[in-house]
């Protein structure tokens, strides 16, 4: 019953060659094979978006997707989106606005957001949260999601390189206060 | 009971929103899930479920799915019976009621396991699912629990002789006099339906046994109650000091993830009969009907008296809830309605008669509010309805019975304790930030020159938190187990660098900000950085007690446990500075991160020199002390009382009383039945508030599952007990698009009780939302003759309701 096939993808600008189960998923490919554990498995169903990663530029649900579709493609997961120790200023964003609470949703919400914003660098908030409608969050209500993205939109069109900061383990800077 | 609260403490770190400590691993794709985990060797489980709600297992099957290549073992729950015990449970009568982690001769729900099998990969162990042959023999299922209560009614458990798994009527107070001396009473009949947390990371453990030492270690994603945990090694036949239990982050609770043991004992079960470790992680089909925790599914009948001024003054309630196949937290679930049972308002009596039935469903548990969500909501519906009786604004009539704020401590009819609020403050504050008056307006000129029906709700509920262990037997005339102890504990360990690790001893991670929030604590007591205290987690078997979070308790008893750590290791570092800078005792005070003499602030000794003399230099220091600069504190409930025996009175055991007001403006399209929001207005008074950023967050969070409870979520089982909602196509998940932007304010009013004046807040947003959004719905649906009564208040619901307004009035 177990069928299998070569494929070479090409993950977050790293080739990678590999002997797949052809029923073998890619979420399960990216997880299991690759050890890229940031894209996280919710449903398997197609519908709560967790597994959302951008194959050849485009977001698709990694739990729909079989590995031997990723055949010749590039793929992008959460680990491609920090470079050299910086945080992408989507990531730093959501950090700054406390865009998560159990960070299970994050990778997904990060990659769907990363593609929003190529499309359109700037977003309004409703536009945001439509583009966002697909990706499910139990945690947050979405408020501090998209006022990440929107906070993100703008630091990404101040700098046309995106420039990041170093990720410390914890810092103690202090965002606006509430109250 | 002693008050804690220093009037003018200044904070440097409690108070601030500093950025969350857990979120860069988070944002980085390496959470550390119990899902990313894989140990050498490891198997995987996957289970057969039952497709029906209630039969015999005949006969078991499992030669084919053995013989799969890949496949390592099939256990059958015949075969489960014999390597472990039945499940924990506070239940009934263990000999009367048995619940165990396959079923064993007969399955009582859609989705229950009859079958694990244990192979390679998942994917080869599903294949082997498909394989297992089980011969049933239907029975009757028992699906409407007013028809479970029947004496005829087919049962659940047959050695329970019927379906009634606890019935009683409490009675605080003169309810009889109350109602008799009463200008008006209100009724009404109350329905709410089961959904559940539904996290997105369903629950999941790598269970690893070694036979040589015996030792059983589990890897899981939920850690509670480690007191307890003796009975999850009885479970799985290992010495209680042979079962060591490692948290993993979890991407989510909302209470599915409280005591979720099943999962753990079926990963420990089948690594000890494979001799291998063996991961078993749900998938969403079986989180969502296998789960231990399914949420409250409730009919009520209700009364509530009052004068014709409108004094609120005795609430009758009898309430049927449905609790499925097993009952393994007792009735908890209302004593936390209990703890809040008269709201905010000076209600003299009460009432309170429960059924907890049976039947042929997946089991209830915990979800964010453990019932006290639902009581909220049948109160502010009843409170609702009061108001429209006595044609009194709906504000009004709150403000007019809000306990006020010189009447705390405030013990309500059963006994409780509210500790303080002040429920004026919060409603002003409400009104103001929601534009109140001028929505009003907006909604008479939409009303009249657009036709549109936009309505303006209103809840002003309690959130009660910090449980005490009291509220799981008061129910019982004769408590097998009175148990009292609750705790929370915390390591702090200053290394010869002066840096300190804080150890917690449950799964404290699931979203909440446990690993800020202690490092905010700890920065405030020694005045130091918060990044300069890293947070780990500890796996049982050297653990200390605790308990986790959940009933809104974690931040608060935290806080304790940190207080009291901090203080052993400053009297230390006290008597080494005297030492080291030769000064009298009464010389010297913490500053600045240090200890400095009085008077000459240059005189001092940073924490770093001192733990590094008293990790090194223990000769050079004065024989009572010891090496090392490290202390644990085990931290108690700071208030609880006991009940009384004839429970007329229930002792305080839920008494950090929170207050919230929830003001929604939403317009109904009567075409569609669908509720949009127009605007959302939270404010909330959770005492002393740690991280406004974090808590405000899980205020919105909870806002939108309460509105998934309020308009979308249900679990629908048909007549035949087939669970219709098996998935996310059908259980609907409010999106992005369903959520309102919601403007959240606060009133602290601290708690005399707790360090800091800190209340619990995590379940706050969906206690009130389902009563603030059906109260919108009401308002805005009026000139129908529409009031909510049940929810989900679907689309197809509300047009139903509109539809029989319509035939009444025609008729
Ligand atoms: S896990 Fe892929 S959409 Fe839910
Ligand atoms: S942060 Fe928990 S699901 Fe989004």
């Amino acid at each position: 019953m177990s069928e299998h096939r070569r494929i070479a993808v090409v993950v977050n600008g790293t080739p990678y060659e590999a002997e797949v189960e052809t029923r073998k998923y890619l979420a399960e490919f990216l997880r299991e094979d690759l050890s890229l554990v940031g894209t996280h498995i919710g449903c398997e169903h197609g519908v709560c978006g967790t597994c959302t990663v951008l194959m050849n530029g485009v977001s698709v649900r990694s739990c729909l997707v079989l590995a031997v579709q990723a055949n010749g493609a590039e793929v992008m997961t959460v680990e491609g989106l920090a470079t050299d120790g910086q945080m992408h200023p989507l990531q730093e964003a959501f950090r700054e606005k406390q865009g998560l609470q159990c960070g299970y949703c994050t990778p997904g919400m990060l990659v769907r957001a990363y593609e929003l914003l190529e499309e359109n660098p700037e977003p309004t908030a409703e536009w945001v949260r439509e583009g966002l409608a697909n990706n499910l969050c139990r945690c947050t209500g979405y408020q501090y999601i998209v006022e990440a993205v929107l906070a993100a939109a703008e630091r990404l069109r101040g700098s046309s390189v995106a420039e990041g900061q170093p990720f410390e383990p914890a810092t103690s800077s202090r965002t606006n206060q509430e109250a | 009971m002693v008050e804690t609260r220093e009037e003018s403490a200044e904070r440097k770190w409690v108070g601030k929103s500093i950025q969350r400590i857990e979120d860069p691993r988070l944002l980085l794709g390496r959470g550390g899930y119990i899902d990313d985990m894989r140990l050498p060797g490891m198997l995987h489980a996957a289970l057969v479920r039952s497709p029906h709600a209630h039969a015999r297992i005949k006969s078991v099957n499992v030669e084919a799915a053995r013989r799969l290549p890949g496949v390592t073992a099939v256990v059958t729950g015949e075969e489960a019976a014999e390597l472990c015990n039945p499940m924990p449970d506070f239940g009934p009568d263990p000999t009367r009621h048995e619940w165990r982690c396959l079923a064993k001769d007969k399955v009582r729900y859609v989705g229950e396991g009859v079958a694990a099998v244990v192979a390679e990969s998942r994917a080869v162990a599903e294949d082997a699912c498909d394989l297992v042959e089980v011969e049933y023999e239907p029975l009757p299922p028992v699906v409407d629990p007013e028809a479970a209560m029947e004496p005829d009614s087919p049962l659940v458990h047959d050695a329970l002789g019927s379906n009634i798994a606890y019935e009683k009527t409490m009675v605080f107070g003169e309810v009889d006099r109350d109602f008799e001396g009463a200008d008006v009473v209100v009724s009404d009949h109350l329905r709410w339906h089961r959904s559940s947390g539904q996290p997105l990371e369903t629950v999941g453990a790598i269970g690893n046994f070694d036979p040589g030492s015996g030792m059983m270690t589990i890897h899981v994603n939920s850690l509670t109650f480690t007191s307890y945990l003796f009975m999850v090694a009885n479970t799985l036949k290992v010495p209680s000091n042979r079962l060591d239990i490692h948290p993993h982050p979890a991407g989510g609770s909302f209470g599915s993830k409280f005591w979720a043991v099943k999962v753990a004992i079926i990963a420990g079960m089948l690594a000890k009969h494979t001799g291998r470790p063996v991961k078993f992680i749900e998938d969403r089909v079986d989180n969502i009907s296998n789960s231990d925790h399914h949420g409250s599914d409730r009919t009520y009948q209700v009364e509530l008296a009052a004068t014709r001024g409108g004094i609120l003054k005795s609430l009758r309630v009898k309430v049927v809830d449905d609790y499925g196949a097993y009952i393994q937290f007792g009735v908890g679930h209302h004593g936390n309605a209990l703890a809040q049972a008269v709201g905010p308002y000076r209600i003299g009596s009460l009432q309170y008669e429960l059924h907890a039935v049976l039947t042929n469903k997946c089991q209830q548990g915990a979800y964010r509010g453990f019932g006290s969500e639902v009581q909220n909501w049948v109160l502010e519906r009843m409170v609702d309805l009061m108001a429209r009786e006595l044609e009194m604004d709906p504000v009004e009539l709150r403000r007019k019975n809000f306990i006020q704020p010189d009447q705390f401590p405030y013990f309500i009819p059963n006994g409780n304790l509210y500790d303080s609020g002040n429920y004026e403050g919060v409603l002003d504050k409400a009104l103001e930030l929601s534009d109140y008056e001028s929505w009003r307006e907006e909604q008479r000129r939409l009303r009249e020159e657009e036709g549109r029906y936009v309505g303006i709700g209103i809840c002003t509920a309690q959130e009660r938190s910090v449980f005490s262990a009291t509220e799981f037997w008061f129910w019982f005339d004769e408590p097998a187990a009175p148990v009292t102890s609750m705790p929370e504990s915390v390591t702090l360990d200053v290394d010869a660098m002066g840096n300190i690790t804080a150890t917690l001893y449950s799964c404290a991670f699931w979203g909440n900000s446990p690993e800020t929030m202690v490092a905010q604590l700890v920065a405030e007591e020694f005045d130091v950085e918060p990044s300069q205290v890293n947070v780990v987690y500890s796996g049982t078997n050297q653990g200390l007690p605790a308990t986790g979070p959940g009933g809104s308790r974690f931040t608060v008893m935290i806080a304790g446990a940190v207080q009291g750590a901090s203080k052993k290791i400053k009297d230390k570092a006290f008597k080494i500075a005297e030492h080291l800078l030769e000064a009298a005792p009464g010389d010297l005070e913490w500053s600045e991160g240090g200890v400095a003499v009085k008077g000459s602030p240059d005189r001092r000794k940073e924490l770093s020199e001192i733990a590094m003399a008293a990790h090194l230099f223990k000769h050079s220091l004065p024989d009572e002390i010891e090496s090392g600069l490290e202390a644990d504190q085990v931290y108690d409930h700071p208030y609880t009382t006991m009940p009384s025996e004839d429970r007329k009175n229930l002792g305080v055991f839920y008494p950090f009383v929170g207050h919230a007001c929830h003001i929604p403006v939403v317009e109904v399209d009567i075409e569609t039945g669908k509720v949009s929001f127009l605007r959302y207005t939270a404010v909330h008074d959770a005492g002393t508030v740690v991280n406004p950023r974090s808590l405000n967050g899980h205020i919105i969070g909870g806002i939108a599952q309460g509105l998934g409870t309020a308009l979308l979520e249900e679990f629908v089982y048909d007549e035949s007990g087939q669970l219709l909602t098996s998935s996310y196509q059908d259980y609907l998940i409010p999106s992005a698009l369903d959520v309102p932007e919601v403007v959240v304010g606060h009133h602290e009013t601290p708690s005399p009780y707790t360090v800091h004046g800190i209340k619990g807040a995590g379940e706050g947003g969906r206690m009130m939302a389902p009563a603030a959004i059906s109260s919108a719905i009401d308002d805005a649906l009026r000139p129908l003759g529409v009031r909510v009564r049940e929810l989900p208040a679907t689309p197809e619901r509300i047009l139903g309701w509109i539809e029989a307004a319509q035939a009444q009035s025609s008729s």
